[in-house]
């Protein structure tokens, strides 16, 4: 995703590398290409230069460094910077939501608010179990209540639609009735699509701050273009400026956009990036990781973190060893708790998530566990004997409460637990020839490299 | 006038540029000149060709040249006036020899592609042209009922399939409707992609040959629609669209935002594309064959031409 923005940086950043400590005048020049890739990145012009600001502050200010070349110092610098204006402490969905918690979409036009809205509704569901309303306030552009409404069927999750044109149809009325509804349905989340507006339009501004005062949301996200250019921050801001931003919703990076809309929109609306949509269907939603993303951007092989990078070349040939096994069948609770021990490891599931053949499409156990879930699931395992957990189907009844009763949580999560891991299992199996087609564990691992993915189900691109 | 409608919107934010320009034609140092010039430019996203134009600006400072108030200004309009294009002779889109004359329109997702075509039937039809249009987006949930909404309000006539059809076999079909109704005008709409998605791209291709196999010279417009807040990757847009389908002009939408589609000054250096139209707004008006020189002037200039004479 945000390759060439990591491309261009590499090449700029060439000039800080070699074993020597770096001239004054050195070390502005290399800093007006950086800032010049960063500016051709997209990144916005007051950003770019308050970040390489920064970065000169840290390398002509600060101490040098013994034993630490100066490309060293340099990359060290960029990482630091980096980190600081992508990090942040918030999480993707809001602390203490109401019930049922209410979502709010906001955007310019062509955004991706609407696809978005549907992804998000799919995630809820698929990650939290929980019941998800969509309302379709985007009375505005044609036919765009259509749209969600058949979003809705495809994925079988309710919506509330009015029809636009008609008496005391408004943005405003339509979500409020949509927050009733879930009231009375017992719904646990809902979540409103708007139409998208021009950020100076004032009278639609002032439509959507009303359509926040009547349902008052937990969270409004601001959905983003990541192809967009300088214009990002400007936007960005004065959105924040009308509504009170949760966070933000980078979409369509599946394209190779450069991404530093991200990096401005951080900076200046002081809002977290919240997810990230990644293709066109509405499977593909991922929660956003500064330091992944900012370690990523600044990933130039041999210069940072040499022993990270030898480290994960271990890390992929094990990986790449159980992937071919399990691909065989052989799948034991052993290997989901290893699974979930490397994830935890890696900061993400997400990658191996991708990895995981199919694993986006099952209901089962990968897709609804997230970070919060983990230790619960890592409880249970663990309160398995050896035994059961090399042959699970062991498991019987009376072993569940035992089972249950070590891991401090109900037999019904036991339950969940070895249910999931059944479809798993029957799921790598059937799927498991078609996939590694008889390649070696060599070409898997050639193809690990080169694409950063093991091969995939149709239609479920793995997640670089 | 359209003009004043994008004067206004560009006006908004003008603000900071108008401050760098301001800094740009006072009497200053090399420096800050070189300064002032990279943030007017690169604010209005022109891209790659900024620093080629700042080396020029500082040889030119350096040689004694430009240093006046007003010059560095002068110059810098100028320059980019010749490296952005226009459509030729004014004309944005010459009909065939023979009816009808089909145009393609292509672009990423929510880049404005089937708003930007209800507006430029509106605009062939003001011209007293008997427009189809056709609805080869069978992919996107409600695409067809978007472009129905807008035929009605046209009075056009649209030739669809249903949802998850071959849009190749649409737009065949939106051809020989054309012919057998002896339209002046045919518009193919189509479902929005991203140029790096290889299988859609190829998709791209199979409709454009199918027209073409159905009737020579077709289409004998691609017309490729950006939106004014994209930022760089306009030009891999335009490069891996044209890659595909040949490209003939560009529909630059969403102008009346605060961005300043300043990207397709670097599309028209690097891909050599002109611009054809510009959007304006959400309604069938909103629309205006491209001008250089105003799209420059509302880009740069900090005095509001809409009061002038
Ligand atoms: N303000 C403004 N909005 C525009 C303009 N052109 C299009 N839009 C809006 O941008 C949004 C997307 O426009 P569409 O025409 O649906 O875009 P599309 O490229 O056909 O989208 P897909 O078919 O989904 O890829 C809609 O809300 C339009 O009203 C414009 O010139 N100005
Ligand atoms: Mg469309």
């Amino acid at each position: 995703m945000l390759e060439n923005l990591q491309k261009s940086l590499t090449t700029a950043l060439e000039r800080f590398r070699g074993p020597r400590a770096l001239s004054e005048k050195e070390v502005q020049e290399g800093l007006r290409d950086v800032r010049r890739a960063l500016l051709e990145a997209d990144v916005h012009f007051q950003v770019a230069k308050q970040f390489t600001e920064g970065v000169r502050d840290k390398l002509l200010g600060g101490e040098r460094l013994k034993g630490v070349s100066g490309s060293q110092q340099a990359v060290h610098a960029f990482h630091q910077e980096l980190v600081a204006l992508m990090h942040s402490d918030e999480p993707a969905l809001p602390k203490n939501p109401g019930h049922p918690m209410v979502l709010l979409m906001a955007g310019l036009q062509g955004a991706g608010k609407t696809t978005t809205a549907a992804k998000l509704a799919l995630w809820l569901r698929k990650r939290q179990n929980r019941k998800v309303l969509l309302a379709a306030c985007d009375l505005q552009r044609p036919a765009a209540v259509d749209q969600l409404v058949t979003l809705g069927r495809q994925l079988e999750i309710d919506v509330h639609a009015e029809t636009p044109g008609e008496r005391g149809v408004d943005p405003v009325s339509v979500a409020r009735r949509a927050l009733a509804k879930a009231k009375d349905g017992h719904y646990d989340a809902v979540i409103i699509d708007s139409a998208g507006r021009l950020h100076i339009d004032e009278e639609l501004m002032g439509e959507i701050q009303a359509v926040c005062g009547a349902v008052k949301p937990d969270a409004t996200y601001l959905v983003l273009d990541s192809m967009t250019g300088q214009d990002a921050v400007e936007s960005a801001r004065s959105f924040s400026e009308h509504l009170d931003l949760h966070g933000v919703i980078l979409t369509k990076i599946d394209g190779d956009a450069r991404g530093g809309a991200a990096l401005s929109v951080r900076q200046v609306t002081g809002k977290p990036l919240a997810f990230l949509g990644t293709g066109e269907t509405p499977a593909d939603l991922e929660e956003f990781q500064a330091e992944r993303v900012a370690s990523r951007i600044l990933d130039m092989g041999d210069v940072v973190g040499l022993v990270e990078k030898a480290q994960e070349a271990v890390d992929e040939e094990a990986q790449v060893e159980d992937y071919m096994r399990l691909m065989q069948g052989r799948f034991t609770m052993e290997d989901l708790l290893s699974q979930f021990k490397m994830m935890r490891k890696m900061g993400s599931m997400k990658k191996l998530l991708g990895m995981l053949p199919g694993a986006g499409k099952m209901s089962g156990l990968l897709d609804q566990v997230d970070d919060r879930e983990f230790s619960r699931v890592e409880a249970i395992i663990l309160s398995m004997t050896p035994k059961e957990r090399l042959h699970p189907e062991l498991i019987d009844g009376s072993r569940r409460k035992r089972i249950s009763r070590g891991a401090g949580v109900e037999v019904a999560d036991v339950n969940r637990l070895y249910k999931s891991y059944q479809q798993m299992q029957k799921q790598m199996k059937s799927m498991g020839k078609m996939l590694t087609g008889g390649r070696s564990k060599k070409r898997m691992l050639k193809q690990l490299n080169q694409k950063g993915r093991l091969p995939g189900m149709p239609g479920f691109p793995g997640l670089s | 006038m359209v003009f004043a409608r994008l004067q206004a919107g560009l006006k908004r934010t003008r603000n900071r540029i108008q401050h760098a320009m301001r800094r740009l034609s006072g009497d200053r140092s090399t420096a800050d000149t070189l300064d002032a010039l990279e943030e007017v430019l690169y604010t209005a996203d022109v891209g790659p060709i900024s620093a080629e134009l700042l080396t020029q600006a500082e040889a030119e400072l350096k040689a004694g040249r430009l240093a006046r108030p007003g010059e560095m200004e002068g110059w810098l309009r100028e320059r980019l006036l010749q490296t952005i294009q226009g459509p030729d002779a004014g004309d944005p889109l010459p009909l065939a020899q023979q009816a009808p004359t089909v145009v393609l329109v292509v672009g990423v997702n929510g880049a404005g592609k089937t708003t930007s075509i209800a507006k430029l039937v509106k605009w062939l039809q003001d011209r007293k042209l008997q427009v189809l249009v056709a609805a080869a987006d069978t992919y996107r949930a409600a695409a067809v009922e978007q472009l129905t909404i807008w035929c009605e309000r046209l009075g056009a006539d649209l030739i669809k399939s249903q949802h998850g059809a071959d849009p190749a076999a649409v737009a065949h079909d939106g051809v020989e409707a054309a012919l057998a109704r002896g339209a002046d005008v045919l518009v193919v709409d189509t479902a929005g992609r991203l140029h790096t998605q290889k299988n859609l791209m190829a998709e791209l291709e199979k409709i454009a040959r199918v027209l073409g196999r159905k009737l020579d010279g077709a289409p004998h417009h691609t017309l490729l629609v950006l939106d004014a807040t994209t930022g760089q990757n306009a030009i891999q847009q335009a490069r891996l669209f044209g890659q595909r389908v040949p490209l003939s002009g560009v529909i630059l939408s969403k102008l009346d935002g605060t961005a300043k589609g300043g990207a397709v000054i670097s599309v028209g250096r690097e891909i050599g594309l002109p611009v054809s139209f510009v959007g304006l707004g959400e309604s069938l008006d909103d629309f205006a064959v491209f001008q250089p020189a105003e799209f420059v002037d509302a880009l740069f200039d900090p005095v509001d031409h809409a009061t002038a004479p």
